[in-house]
Formats: C-alpha cells, structure tokens, sequence
C-alpha cells in the first residue's frame, strides 16, 4: 500500500497532470464541482458531495457529436474525436463508482452500444476515495454500497492528512506504479485503515435514510404503482425544474439537438430532463401532458422500470445529492416512503 | 404554530376555502415542503411553519385559484409583494384566494449550517416564530452539539427585509420579528460590483455564471417569470433550455432573464435561495432595481396592485434611451 501526505496532494497532481488528464473535485466560486485538474485549480477533496457528480467525466452535459461545415467548396462533415488516452478520475466517491455501473447497463451492455462513453469508460482510471464523514443525506447503503471500501482500480482513505491508497485492479496498480516516486511506501497500514472502515460503517449505522425499505418497489410493480393516488399530492409542488435530474449521477436520458453555427451546424447531444416540458416531445404529441405525469416517470423509471428491465437494479445509488438539492426539499426518499412499505395501508 | 393549523381547519370545515396552501413536516429537521392540505388530519399531522419554511407560495397560487373553490394560503410579508404583482398581471384570480399574512423572524438558509460544518443536523431547537429570536440549539447526526445566533444562518434576503408588514391579506396571524442589520443596504453588493473595472466585473460574472447546470431553478421558482410557456422552453427556434451549446449562453439566459423580470421582480430572493450552485442571482435583479429606481423614481414592484411598473408606462417625463448610453459611460 501507498501513502501521501495531504499537502503534498498538488505535487502528485502536477505530475499526473503532465502525463494524463487528471478529473477530481475543484472548487470555484465557493462550490465544488468535477473538473480537469491543472495548475490554476483548487482541488477539493473535503467536500463529500459535489454539486454535480462526476458524470460528466463520462457523459458530458453538453457533447458535440460532430460539425457540418459550409464553405464555398461544399459540406465537409467532421465527427468529433474519441477518447483514446488514459485519463485519472481522483477523489470519486463509492457511491458515484456505483453510479458508472448503472450507466454501464444502458450504455454498454445493450446494443448499440455508445462509443463515446466506452472510450470514456475505458480510458478512465478510477481513484476512489471513502467517505470519511457521511452526510445525513446519504443512503447508499440501501443499494448496496459501502462507504469504506472502494471498488475501484485505486481505493483511497484520508486518515489524519493523509491518504492512503491501495491499487485493486492491474490499472490501478500500474497508475500506483507510473507515479511511484510521487508516493511513499505504507508498509501494512491494516490496522489503521481497518479502523478508519469500522468508524465510516458505525456512522453510516446511524444515519436516518440507512435503513430505509424498497419494500414495495422494484421488479414487477408497475401495475401496482402507476396508479397509486399519492403521485398527485407528491407532485403538486414540484416545480418542474431539472435540479435533480442533472446533479444525479444515474440519470442518463439525453436530448439530441442541432446549433446553428453560422457557417453550418453544431451537432450535440445534451442531458435532457424529465422535468421539463418537451421531454419525450414527438411529432405527434406528448404523451406526458401534466407535472405529475413527468414526476412518476423519473421515479418510476428509477424504482420500477429500470429494476424491471436490468435484473433487479435501481437507477439509485443513494448519493443524496437531489435531497440536499431540491429547491422544495422533494426528493426521491420521500417518494419511497409515501408509497412503499411503510404506508402501504394508506 | 398551533394556531394557524386550527384556523386553517376552520375555514376548512366551515366552508370558506376548500385547500389549504402551506408548509409539510420534512422527514428530517430542515425539509419543509410546499403543500396542498385538504382535510383536518392532514393538517394536524403535517402542517408546520418554522424556520426552514423559505419557500415563497404566492406562485403555486396561479394554478391554485384556477381551481373550484376558494385556496387559503399562507404568506409571508414578503410573499405578499409577488402576491400583489401576480394580481397585477392578471396572474392569480384574487377572489379566489383566501390569505392569511403569517409573521416571520427571517428564514434560515441550510448551506450556512453545512458551511459551519453543522449540515448534518438530527436536533434543532429555536427555529419556531415563538422562540427567542437570538437562540439556536443545534444537534447533528455525529453528536456535536452547538448553540447558534438565529442571524448566523439566516437567509441572505433577510437582512434586507423590505418590511414585516403584508401588503395584502384577508387576516393577519402571529408577529413578526424584526431581522434587518443595523444600516443594512441591499444595494451595496450591487454597488461594490458596479465600482469594478470592466475587466474585473467581467471575470467575476463569467465565473459565477459558469457554474450554471441550467436547471432553470431560478426561473421556474420566480413569480415573475410566469410565462405559460418560456421562450427557453420553444423547440422551435434555437434556443435550448437545458444545457449551454456555446460556453457563453447559460451567461446570456441569465442577463435575458434579469432584463424580463427588470420593473416586475419584488426582490424576494428565491432564485438565490433554490440555486444549487449558489450563484448570487439576486444580484442582477438588484442592479436592475437600483437602475430603475435611478431612471424612473422609486419604485418597488408588488406594493400595490394598480400602479403601472417602471417599464410598462409610458409617461413623457421618461427617461430617453441615449441617457441610458451616457450612463454606460460612467
């Protein structure tokens, strides 16, 4: 195992830097979001949830998929460019690692299968760090993750300034490698990491969403909750703003559109929403007319459909980040209440 | 608290109104959401009105009213400003809506409790209209325990509140609290801004509004943007609403925003206050005020429902554009 010194942070990432693009938590502007690392930057790795989750390091909210050009010779198309080398993702947290494997389903594992993202995907080297300090917001647990231990190619632990990271795939024990001076050895810190686990799990013990039941979701409940009468008073002040959709780090429905450029046309793709009005608009109609319409579908998409069509896996890893983040403090733990198990009888 | 549930449940049982606009019990100590009430249960068991309870509901009104029956809501002094535009612009159908101006000691502001490091809050005591202004108790899930100044983490708005007064309401319940800072001016960030070099005033918008994910929070939370259908949201022109094809456009939707607001916003604070990325959007709508205060006379949009807004009267004592130039001059 690996250890280096939290101040002595900046070095390292000077160094990958200079090889690679290194991802991890910046701040600007008093918040923290993923962002390409470089010498002008703050990285913050303190900050448990970043505002957006690091998503867009594999699915960017905006992506251009390719130009049409008009000049006097005629059209020239130009598709963009895929990922083709290594890049770092430092400082992701459990939960968000999770996140990747539930858009590995929709991405990768059905066809077709989306090139851009499998370029990201496969060129990402992922660092991960546990979450010292769990918020009250988070419930990843529930969807079976583990807060104090990483399942990525590097798991990290912050102990008292300093970090501690282990490599757990040949890509990560490589990247450990290729900035070996960058590290000092850590001999076998057992005892300390296995301290620091035992403090992250015993807190995560305690949280209030930790327990909570999917009783009543899942696999096979669309008829049962399609038309469960509570979508309406649930849905009624929701604002219909996109908030919880673009910081979740499993929403993955995006929108396809054209930018006129003035000498052609830019074509990109953006994260749509379920929130907002001309989702799912086609030529015809929509056929979700009404708020409440759309609020059912972005939780139902999570707790009923997805489950339904990928062997029993939400579309939630329980970062919290829509709980902390609704401007009208609904959110999706609330929906799992109301309907699940526990007011079954109402 | 008490008080409002039981008024409520009367005029409910009586008859007088046959909804209940307010605030529901969160599943943790800070999340209150707007609610629909349509019964005497419902209200005894989750209606609450507390500190945490920011949100501005004169909006939910305009789709409220619009419904059979009379919708009794509950508003804040500064709520009753939107209120009042909302009549205004012909926006909510006043006869049937059934208000009650509810007194307030200023709203807390979650991120300031995070910041202290006191996010995680499992207690909290101190936040009810009838605890002493000064004092909160705070526990959080990891067991720290802290007592806070109630200005500490108050809302940013708060300490520019226009008034404790309600512009508009069918009965009044509970007093308020005085919460304005001594010489408080809620146009001296604007003035501070305004005091930058091009270059700097430049830098320091580009790096608020990049943060920008385009949510549309601000706009969809605003009582003044109530278009039926935002030009942002048309599919037919280019104008995407959900995420910036130019790293420029997420600054323009803003500046348009401000422009379309500009004579109308109350200056109630809500789209800072929903804004994940903390972007200080209050600040546009301040410029516009303090500029429209400067060209055309104070005005503050909201106070009545009759009085033409700065930009929507045409008088031959107004200001001409070329004024306006000079003025971009310094």
């Amino acid at each position: 195992m690996k250890k280096i010194a939290k101040e002595d942070l900046p070095k390292l990432f000077a160094k990958v830097s200079g090889s690679m693009d290194l991802f991890t938590p910046v701040k600007m502007a008093e918040v923290s979001n993923w962002g390409l690392w470089d010498q002008t930057k703050t990285a913050d790795l303190d900050t448990l949830k970043t505002v957006k989750s690091p998503k867009d390091v594999f699915f960017p909210q905006c992506q251009t998929l390719y130009m049409v050009h008009q000049d006097d010779e005629g059209f020239g198309l130009n598709p963009m460019k895929m990922t083709e080398k290594p890049f770092c993702v430092f400082g992701i947290r459990p939960c968000d690692v999770k996140a990747l494997t539930v858009m590995d389903q929709v991405f990768l594992n059905q066809e077709p299968v989306d090139t851009f993202y499998k370029a990201r995907r496969e060129h990402a080297i992922l660092v991960s760090l546990a979450c010292h300090r769990p918020a009250q917001t988070c419930f990843c647990k529930v969807f079976g993750t583990d807060a104090a231990a990483p399942e990525a190619d590097v798991a990290m632990w912050d102990v008292d300034g300093t970090f501690y990271l282990e490599g757990q795939t040949d890509k990560g024990r490589e990247w450990l490698e290729a900035f070996a001076d960058a590290f000092e050895d850590a001999g076998d810190p057992k005892d300390t990491i296995e301290k620091e686990q035992a403090s992250i799990r015993e807190i995560v013990e305690k949280l209030p969403y930790t327990h909570l039941s999917l009783e009543g979701w899942g696999v096979d409940k669309v008829d049962e909750k399609f038309n469960d009468p509570h979508w309406k008073e649930l849905s009624d002040a929701c604002l219909a703003c996109g908030t919880c959709t673009f910081v979740c780090p499993t929403c993955q429905c995006y929108d396809i559109k054209d930018f006129k450029t003035g000498h052609g046309v830019q074509r990109y793709r953006c994260w749509d929403s379920c929130m907002y009005s001309d989702f799912t608009l086609m030529a015809a109609a929509n056929n979700r007319q009404t708020q409440m319409q759309r609020y059912r579908q972005r939780f139902m998409h999570k707790l009923v459909y997805f489950p339904t069509n990928n062997n029993g896996m939400y579309m939630c890893v329980g970062c919290g980040r829509c709980v902390d983040k609704c401007p009208q403090s609904l959110n999706i733990v609330k929906v799992i209440k109301t309907m699940g198990k526990e007011n079954a009888d109402v | 608290m008490q008080e409002l549930i039981n008024r409520a449940k009367e005029l409910l049982s009586g008859g007088t109104v046959v909804r209940v606009l307010g605030w529901k019990k969160g599943d943790l100590p800070y999340n209150p959401e707007p609610h629909i009430f349509t019964s005497a249960e419902e209200l005894d068991r989750d209606f609450i009105y507390n500190g945490f309870c920011g949100a501005n509901l004169s909006k939910y009104m305009i789709a409220a009213t619009k419904l059979e029956g009379k919708t009794l809501v509950f508003l804040k002094p500064c709520d009753t400003f939107s209120f009042n535009q909302l009549i205004k612009e012909h926006q909510v159908n006043r006869d049937n809506a059934y208000i009650i101006g509810v007194g307030c000691k200023g709203k807390l502001d979650h991120r300031k409790f995070e910041r202290m490091g006191l996010g995680d809050i499992a207690e909290i005591s101190g936040i009810e209209l009838t605890d002493e202004c000064d004092k909160i108790h705070v526990k959080t899930v990891y067991g720290e325990e802290k007592d806070l100044d109630y200005r500490d983490v108050m809302l940013e708005r708060c300490f520019f509140c226009k008034t404790k007064q309600h512009q508009i309401f069918d009965e009044e319940m509970l007093d308020s609290k005085d919460t304005v800072a001594e010489g408080a001016d809620r146009f001296e960030e604007v003035r501070k801004i305004e005091a930058m070099t091009p270059a700097e005033r430049y830098a320091y918008f580009r790096s608020e509004l990049s943060k920008c994910i385009r949510c549309n929070a601000c706009r969809n939370v605003c009582p003044a943007c109530n278009c039926r259908h935002c030009v942002f949201d048309n599919t037919k022109y280019d104008t995407p609403q959900k995420a910036n094809a130019s790293s420029f456009e997420e600054n323009m939707f803003h500046v348009i925003r401000a422009f379309h607001v500009a004579g109308r916003c109350t200056d109630c604070g809500e789209c800072s206050r929903v804004c994940p990325q903390n972007i200080p959007l209050h600040l546009f709508n301040r410029k516009f005020i303090l500029d429209a205060n400067d060209l055309y006379g104070e005005f503050q949009a909201g106070l009545d429902t009759t009085t033409p807004g700065p930009l929507t009267a045409f008088t031959f004592g107004d200001v001409e554009p070329a004024a306006g130039l000079e003025r971009s001059k310094g």
